[in-house]
Formats: C-alpha cells, structure tokens, sequence
C-alpha cells in the first residue's frame, strides 16, 4: 500500500513533457541582475557600490535579522548599478546589475566534479558552510535552510524528509537532478541528518517517476555500502496526488503525524527539505559552493518537443534572455508562469531575472489557463472534498467576500496552504482562492497583531 | 503572443463545469426514462415532454424578464429537473398537471430563493409533494396507459398501496402477496404500477453506477439510506413478518430507489461533507420506513427527502469535515 | 363533531393565553434600559447604515452621541451639517460646522494615458489584483480599475467609467462617508473640501516614481518636477516622492499650478472657464485628453474658451 495524505487532494494531469530533456548549462548572459529578495525574511542588504568588481561566488549581500541570508555573485564583472528594478511581479526590488565577464572563481570554491562523500564531523562547521553560502529551500518558500536545521532547543527532530514528490504537473526538475545527481542529494540529505542528529531519512518520491525511484534507491544502497553516515535513509514511494509535496502533506503521507493549526514541522518532529535544497547542501558543504545555480524548466503543451528543456542557470539571469535562447516565447502562449501551472506566479514582466527558488518557465496557452465565466455554487462540496486541509472553501470565499473577519478564523482560513485545490475542482468556475488567500492573510495579520502587545 | 494574461494561481482547471455534471445526470436518466417509455408508451412522452420544456422555459423567462441575470438554462439544471419531475409523475396523469408541477418546480421552489444552488429543497421532489396535495386523485390513478411494449401485468394501485389497504383491512402480508401474484423479479425491471421512473430498479441501478463513475456523486448518502432502510424494516420484520414488509420489498419498491440515487444525493440540498450524507442518509431513511409503516400515507420517500432537506443547514454546521491538524 | 371543535377550540386558546403570559413575563425579565434620547436622535439620523462615521450603524452612532460629553468627535458625514444640528438640538448641545467633503479620485490613467501591459484575468477584485502584483499597467500606483470602490459605495455615488477605465464619483450623490477611500488598495481615493461652489484643484496622480519612469507608464502622470510647487503663491503645493499634493486648506483656487503642470496632472473641476496662463506656453501636449486644462493651456491664450456651460457637468476626478 503506499502512502498519501489522508485528507483532500487532487490528481490533474502530469504532463512531464520535458522529464526526458537532459539538464543543459544556460550560457552566460551580458549582463546579470542579481535581486535582493531572494528568501523568504528580510531582504539582503547590497553591500557593493557601481564600480566595484566582484567575482564569481562573491558575497554582494548580506542578511538583515535572524531570518534571512546572504546573496552571492553569480557571475565574474564590474557592477555598474545597485538599484530598484522590477521583479516578476512588476514590484521595485533592489538588484545589483553586473556586466558579465568569464568567470573568475572566489578562492576557496571547490569548481571540480569530484565526488566528495566524506561527512564533515563538526556540526558548526556545516551550519555555518550553509548560512555563508546562502542556502535556502528551494521547493518554493525559500526559507533559509539553515534556520530550519537550527530546531529550538525544546523541539526535538525525529526524521528528515525529502520531498522529491515534485507535484506540481510539468515541472521535471527536481526529476533530473534526481536522476542526473543523486549522489549529491543523498549526500546532502545525510549531511542535513548529521545536523540535525536524527537517525532517520526519508526520501519520499511519486509513483509516476519510477526512474527516479530506483536510481535514488540504488544511490542509497550503493552509498551505505561504501561510506559511513548514510544509515537510516530510505526512499519512500508515494501515491500520486496534489498537493503530496506540501509540507503538512507529505508529513502526513511520511510519518503519519499531523501538524497543528499555525504550528511548525518541527513540533511532530519532522524537518522538510526539497531534493534541490539537498543538493545545494552538499555545493555548500562538501564545495564550499555559494547557491548561485539551480535547475529550471522550460515547458508548456504549446512548445516543440525539441525546445522542452531543463537548463541549469545562475541567478539574476533575464528570463526573457532565457525565454530566446530557448527560442522565443511560443505564439500561442497566453500565460507565462515561473513555478508550476497550481502554484506558481503569473509573469506579468519577462524582464526579471531567475532568484535561487526559480524552477520554470511554463507557457500556457490561452484555452488552458484563461479563467472561465463564474456561476452559481451548486454547494456540491467538491472544493472541501479536494482541500487538503480539511477546510471549506465555499464558505472562506463568501465569508471572505463579505469581510467576515472572526469568521474567517473561526474557519480557519489561516491554515489555508494555497495550494490551488479548491479553484482547480471548483465546477462553477468560481474564483475560490483569490479572496481566500487575501482574507488569509488579513486574518494572520490581525492574529500577529493580538498576540504581539503581549510579549 | 498575442496577449500576457495575469492571474492568481492556480492557472489550470480541472475539466468539469456545472452543465457537465448537470448533464452526467440526464445521461444517468436515461435507462429509467427508455424504461418508462417503454413500459408506459406515448404517455410517458407527453409528460416528460411537457415536464422539460416547460422548466426551461419557466426558467428561461424568469431569469430574461423577472431578474434580469444572466440565462441559467445552458447549465442544464432545468432539464435534469424536468426529467425527474416526469418521472415522479403516475403515468396516467394529465398534462397540464405535470406542467403545473414544473411550473411551482423552478418558479416557486428554485427562482424564488435565488436560482441554482440557493433553493433549500430539491425542486423535483416538491413539486411531486405539491402535486400530491393539491392534485391527489390525478397523483394517485395508476392506470396503465398503452406501452409499447406488453407486460402482463394488471394494476390499479402501487404495490406500497396495495400492501397499506390489505394491512388496513387486516390481511395478513403473506396473503396480500399470494393475492397479488408478487415477486421479486418483477420489481427489478419492470414493477407493477408506479411512477414512471420507479418501475425498474435495473434501469436505477445503472444509472448509480454511472454517476459514480463518472464521480458526479459519493455513494455515502445513497448508501446510508439503503442501510438504514434494511436495518429499520428488518428488525421489525423479524419481530413480525404478517404485519412488516421486508427489507428487500422495502428498498425494491416505490420510489426509494429513484429517490436514494437522484434526489437526495442532489447537491444543492444535501450536505456538503461525508460525515453530513451519512447522518442526511440516515434521517431519510428512518423517515420513509416511518411513514410507510405508520403513516397514513403508503409512501414516504417524497416527504422525507423534503423534510431532511429542510436540516441540511444544520446538519452542515454540525457535521464539518474532519480539518487536517486539529483533532 | 361538535365536540372536536369546540375542544380543538378551547385546547388552542387556552394555548394561547398561556404563552401570551410566558412571553409577558419573558419581556418583562429581560427588557432592556436604554436611554430614550437614542431613539430620538435615532430619528434624525439618515438612515443609511453606511459606517461612514465610523460606528457600526446609525443606532451605534446615535448611542455614542448621547453617550459623549460633546459631539466634537462624532460626525455624521452623510447627514452633514443639517443632521449634526439636529442631533445637537435633540442632545441640548454644541455643534460646529464643519466642510462638506467630497470622494476624489486621484488618478487619470485612462487607458489612452496609460497602456496596458498584461490582462488581468483573477477575480475582479481591486483587492485581490494588488495583492498578486504591479497591475496590468506600468504604473504600479494608480488605479487598478476592479471597482471596489464602485462595491463598497452604499449611495451609488461611483461608477465605472467604461471609456476610460476609471471610476467617476457622482458629487450629488456623495455624502464623503470615506468608505471608498478605505475600499481602494492603493490609497488614490482622498476625502477633499467640497470647496466654493463646488470648485476644487488637486493633482490627479499618486505616482512616486521618478519623473522619467512616470512619464513612461503614464501620459499624465505627475512627475514630481516641482514647477507648482514654485507657481502656488499660498505653499499650498509639496513635492514629497515625487509626486505633488496640493492641501486643501490652504489652497485659494487660483489655479496658478493647473497652466504650469507639464503633464496635466492637476485638475481643476466646476469652474467656469478653463484655466489660462497669461502667455502662450510653446511645450506641445497629448491633447487628446479628456481633459479642458490641457487643451486650453495649448491654445493661444487670447482665444476665448466658449464651452464652460459643459464644462462643469464633467467631472473626471
């Protein structure tokens, strides 16, 4: 039997056009614009000035307060400007613009290819390996890896999970470092286990991507057999479903726990990480290599076969740079999303530039995406059937709509996880999560704002 | 590309619309209504013709002059109404009967609380329910009108009826039977005298398996009426089987069948949650086997889909979902 | 027969009488005191329920009234004046005067002035769409053209303007209850002086972006050169972020800034005759706006504007 998540869910259609597309190395651009926003917390403060040169993997900004992180140079140049430029959301953000050169290593990175499978023994050393080089997670918060490895003392971890259930359709690639760099993920993910000095791991991977499965399979035994410090990681089959790569989710498909209302992984013992933040774990530690790179996907139903890619970038590369070298946007494409076609945000400006959680560049035409008339609720429940949640999106909208505030909480609406379910299923083509979300965050607004006056 | 299109995720849509469901339950009909073509000829016709065409148009109207909205027909909704107000209709009714019916169906019981998806009770039902009251020797002849096809089969009441009139004069059940020529078979697929969509329990039955098919409805509420159905009558039937009908007659007979698939499990008035159906189930059943075995009435499916609709808020309060992390 | 009805007769007022007792008894016990002067100035109050006044109603507006010591803090903007006398006279006190106020819309991005750059296609919600991101325009300031506001007006004074994209405020019909400016995300609905004869000058941009940028998102946007603020004789003009506010309190309507704003950002409503600066000014304009400012300032300033009859009737704010 394998496992899933006990409540709610969906199953939209795959659609993992590009998991056969080996993942390419992107060419550098001229110019590169690195964002100071590239984690979830305080924004990093830009600590070089135009004129300054900087080298590939050098520090250019550095974290404000406790959550946060430090942002590196992805490539070699001078900067010739630290100023507001518009994100994929057409909002200012200071980014640091850098005239691209060939690349000119910080000293001390490791830029080989040797596989280093030797666990360092000392966990300050890892931790501080991870903040310097500005790890965060890379499933799609990104939160910065190395708070989420620092439990209160209070909370004890128990287990280290593993998303690489990638659910989100077309997106493949989380697939291909899977297949292409399982080493490094398990090597990471034993390396996270030292840290936070559980004595299990759990890789938990979707049925629908049996290569992976058994490539990953095969990389734990072999590393078992070989190295020491990789006992107690497994790979876990999972059921195919929507949303299986949430947190709460895949706790509950994992470990069978579930965590409470506005509480933490942590508080069931538990310690999410997504495949790509392992590997950029190891980069970290074991190269001593700043998270300047990630992988991406180009996809969409409207795109050639031969254009389906998974490149390999660096951060504050133009997705419009991205979107030629692939060939240009599709004609026929209406919606550019960057993320995946359930969570991911509309681009409504081609002119920003990849952060370390970028995973796509997903062209959807217009008959796929364009939202469809509203009608009536017919109350048929399909939307609390497919809440992952438990909740009931019918009432959260009209509460919402109708500004209900102590209802909303009352409802729960604070514990929405947003992950689309709810308008995806919705037969009345009503607009569910988009006054959810909103009201969502109104209502943990006004719930910080109680809590706060009285520390 | 000719536009950039900007919106919340998620940006796809799972390929259902409220006229796909609406019409899997037309689709799901359609056995009963060859059935009851079928078995009770042009008749039949005329009433299910009458029936779906005048909800539509009531509907089409109210919503082009009355309210001014947007046209609600094209959903479909109207049509699955008039099909099951037809259905519920004695074969032998007149016309203009079924097209009052289908008049207070989507003027009176749907419109007036806002259209689809507000009105409280299911339109069909109270129709049926209205009909019976106002118009009760045309709702209660069960003539046989001429079929197109013959089976041997006399009628002049519903088999439920039937079996109220011998228990009031004091017949024993056995002889009730034995004096009707009844069994089982019959009621599977073509039952002697009733309604037009209660005379095959196949044709039902096909109909159930395609709506869960298709995942138009959760077997819960269906189910739990049948439970409750069995378990009711059969712990009186076992204490005495002279004065109780069996659990089997119970759920084979009249319209518990046609009810327990396409009108309690309809969305508008049942409840939201799993949990909800059930106890929805549970209450529509207790109702129908307590008025088919104490009340006056011989059938009691109508009045208690009508009266559980009329709990469903509550019963939707009370029986949420389970929510993920807080038990 | 007889007998059942005269039972059912006798059993059903019997009935009756015993409950008429029950809820005596039950009014009795829980009756309520409240000050009988809330029903009164209740009496006087318009009605509408609106909140404008910050209370959850009229009822909840009258209790505070009679509860205050004086009715400095409590207003009724619907009511005005008239309704904050009576009151007054109801609760024996004071009361002084205050400005009519009236909703202005501080944006003029058409569509002809400022284009579109994506389509919008969540829930029309001004709410929702500022919250996902910039807006279907370059201008991440202005007006987002969903219509909360249109929503959140309980008197019909807001309607879209479906030509330029807009909303336009009906000045008969608003009471400036405030409940637009507190349903618009990005703030560009402000309470401004009724002013004389319902004349008002104001700058129909919040944009803070720098001049440059501005301009390029929108035709009229203002673009923080500063030029009014140099041309208001009164210091009624600021520059702050780049964008100018004129303060309506010190402003005497001598409509020196509205000739001088390069973008036509400043707008003058209900006046006679456009504005006219003294000599031709060379700078060509976007003159295809619906707006008479610019058009006039383009003119040759000795040429009489002979469309002031119909002028005031437009209000673009």
């Amino acid at each position: 039997m394998k496992k899933t998540f006990s409540i709610g869910g969906v199953h939209p259609d795959d659609s993992k056009i590009s998991a056969g597309s080996k993942i390419e190395v992107l060419p550098l651009p001229k110019t590169v614009y690195i964002s100071m926003i590239q984690h979830l917390g305080g924004p990093a403060k830009a600590i070089v000035a135009p004129g300054d040169r900087v080298k590939t993997g050098q520090v250019i900004g550095e974290p404000t307060g406790f959550i946060s992180a430090y942002v590196h140079s992805s490539v070699t140049g001078a900067v010739k400007s630290v100023g507001l430029r518009k994100d994929l959301n057409g909002i200012q953000v200071v980014h640091v613009e850098i005239a691209v050169e060939p690349d000119e290593w910080m000293e001390g990175i490791d830029t080989s290819d040797t596989l280093v499978t030797d666990i360092p023994e000392d966990r300050q050393f890892i931790l501080d390996r991870i903040k310097n080089n500005g790890v965060v997670g890379l499933g799609g918060a990104t939160f910065p890896t190395h708070v989420k490895l620092c439990p209160p003392p209070d909370k004890k971890a128990e287990c280290l999970i593993l998303n690489g259930a990638e659910c989100e359709p077309y997106l493949t690639s989380d697939y291909r470092i899977m297949l292409e760099k399982s080493e490094q993920i398990v090597i990471g993910a034993a390396i996270m286990k030292k840290v936070l000095g559980v004595s299990r791991a759990v890789i938990g991977i979707e049925e629908n991507k049996p290569e992976a499965i058994a490539r990953m399979t095969a990389t734990v035994s072999k590393l078992q057999s070989s190295a020491k410090g990789y006992d107690g990681i497994e790979v876990m089959t999972l059921k195919k479903k929507y949303p299986q790569g949430g947190e709460k989710q895949l706790i509950d498909a994992v470990m069978h726990r579930q965590v409470k209302s506005m509480g933490l992984p942590i508080d069931v013992g538990a310690v999410v990480q997504n495949v790509a933040t392992s590997l950029a774990v190891y980069d970290a530690v074991q190269k001593n290599m700043p998270l300047i790179t990630n992988t991406l996907t180009v996809t969409g139903n409207c795109l050639p076969a031969d254009r389906q890619k998974n490149y390999l970038f660096r951060i504050g590369f133009p997705l419009s740079y991205i979107a030629e070298y692939n060939g240009g946007v599709p004609e026929k494409a209406a919606k550019i999303v960057s993320g995946g076609p359930m969570m991911g945000k509309a681009v409504s400006n081609l002119d920003a530039t990849t952060q370390k959680g970028s995973s796509s560049l997903l062209y959807l035409t217009e008959e796929q995406t364009v939202r469809k008339p509203e009608s009536n609720c017919i109350r048929c429940g399909k939307c609390a059937e497919a809440c992952p949640m438990g909740l009931e999106p019918f009432l959260l909208n009209k509460l919402a709509r109708n500004g209900m505030m102590e209802e909303l909480e009352q409802n729960a609406v604070q514990d929405c996880i947003e992950c689309g379910c709810c308008l995806y299923s919705c037969p009345a083509n009503i607009p569910l999560l988009d006054m959810i979300r909103v009201a969502k965050g109104e209502v943990i607004r006004a719930m910080r704002a109680r809590t706060a006056p009285k520390k | 590309m000719s536009k950039l299109l900007v919106s919340p995720s998620p940006h796809i849509h799972a390929d259902i619309s409220t006229a796909r469901i609406m019409r899997d339950v037309v689709i799901a009909l359609l056995p009963s209504v060859v059935v009851s073509i079928l078995y009770y000829g042009w008749s039949s016709v005329m009433l299910l013709a009458v029936s779906v065409i005048t909800c539509i148009l009531v509907e089409y109207l109210i919503t082009r002059f009355l309210m001014k909205s947007q046209c609600t027909i094209s959903d479909w909704s109207a049509a699955v109404t008039g099909v099951l107000l037809a259905l519920n209709l004695p074969p032998a009714c007149p016309w203009w009967v079924a097209m009052i019916g289908a008049i207070f169906a989507i003027g009176v019981v749907k419109m007036t609380f806002g259209g689809l998806g507000q009105n409280l009770f299911n339109p069909a039902i109270a129709a049926r329910v209205f009909l019976l009251v106002s118009f009760p020797v045309a709702m209660t002849n069960w003539a046989k009108p001429a079929g197109f096809i013959n089976v041997d089969a006399t009628s002049g009441a519903t088999l439920l009826g039937t079996v109220k009139e011998g228990l009031a004069k004091g017949d024993s059940l056995g002889q009730i039977f034995a004096a009707n020529d009844f069994s089982y078979l019959q009621t599977l697929f073509i039952n002697i005298g009733g309604s037009a969509g209660e005379i095959s329990a196949i044709a039902i039955l096909i109909g159930f398996v395609y709506l869960l098919a298709r995942k138009v409805i959760r077997p819960h509420i269906t189910l739990s009426i049948w439970a409750t159905v069995i378990v009711f009558s059969g712990i009186f039937w076992l204490i005495n089987p002279e004065q109780y009908t069996d659990p089997l007659f119970n759920l084979l007979t009249g319209g518990l069948l046609l009810g327990s698939v396409f009108m309690a499990t309809d969305y508008v008035t049942s409840p939201m949650s799993a949990r909800g159906g059930i106890i929805y189930g549970v209450g529509i059943g207790l109702l129908t086997m307590l008025i088919r075995y104490f009340g006056s009435y011989p059938e009691g499916v109508s009045f208690a889909i009508l009266i559980m609709n009329s709990v469903v808020p509550l019963i939707n309060k009370a029986f949420k979902q389970k929510k993920y992390g807080r038990a | 027969m007889t007998t059942t009805i005269i039972w059912t007769v006798v059993a059903v007022t019997l009935l009756g009488l015993l409950l008429a007792v029950v809820l005596y008894l039950v009014a009795k016990k829980f009756k309520v005191e409240e000050d009988p002067r809330v029903d009164e100035v209740e009496k006087v109050m318009p009605g509408a329920n609106c909140g404008g006044c910050g209370f959850a109603g009229c009822r909840a507006f009258a209790q505070a009234c009679v509860e205050a010591p004086d009715l400095d803090n409590n207003f009724c903007p619907v009511g005005g004046n008239e309704v904050m006398k009576k009151v007054a006279a109801v609760l024996g006190m004071e009361v002084a005067e205050k400005a009519p106020m009236v909703a202005v819309v501080r944006c003029n991005g058409t569509c002809e002035n400022r284009p579109k750059t994506n389509e919008y296609d969540g829930y029309k919600s001004c709410k929702v769409k500022a919250a996902l991101y910039s807006g279907d325009t370059g201008c991440f300031y202005g007006c987002l053209g969903c219509g909360d506001c249109v929503a959140a007006c309980q008197f019909g004074a807001i309607s879209m303007d479906p030509v330029t994209g807009l909303p336009v405020v009906d000045e008969e019909k608003c009471t400036g209850c405030g409940a637009c400016a507190k349903a618009c995300p990005k703030k560009i609905i402000e309470l401004r002086n009724k002013g004389p004869k319902n004349r008002r000058v104001f700058v129909s941009c919040v944009n803070m972006e720098k001049g440059a940028t501005a301009r390029k998102a929108c035709k009229s946007a203002c673009i923080g050169c500063g030029k009014c603020e140099k041309a208001c004789p009164f210091g009624a003009v600021k520059v702050e972020h780049n964008v100018a506010y004129i303060d309506f309190n010190k402003c005497k309507l001598c409509r020196k800034c509205v000739v001088e704003c390069p973008t036509g950002a400043i707008h003058d409503v209900n006046f006679p005759a456009p504005a006219q600066k003294p000599a031709p000014k060379p700078a060509a304009k976007p003159a295809a706006e619906v707006k008479p400012v610019v058009e006039a300032a383009a003119k040759p300033a000795t040429e009489p504007v002979a469309e002031p009859a119909a002028k005031p009737e437009k209000k673009e704010e």
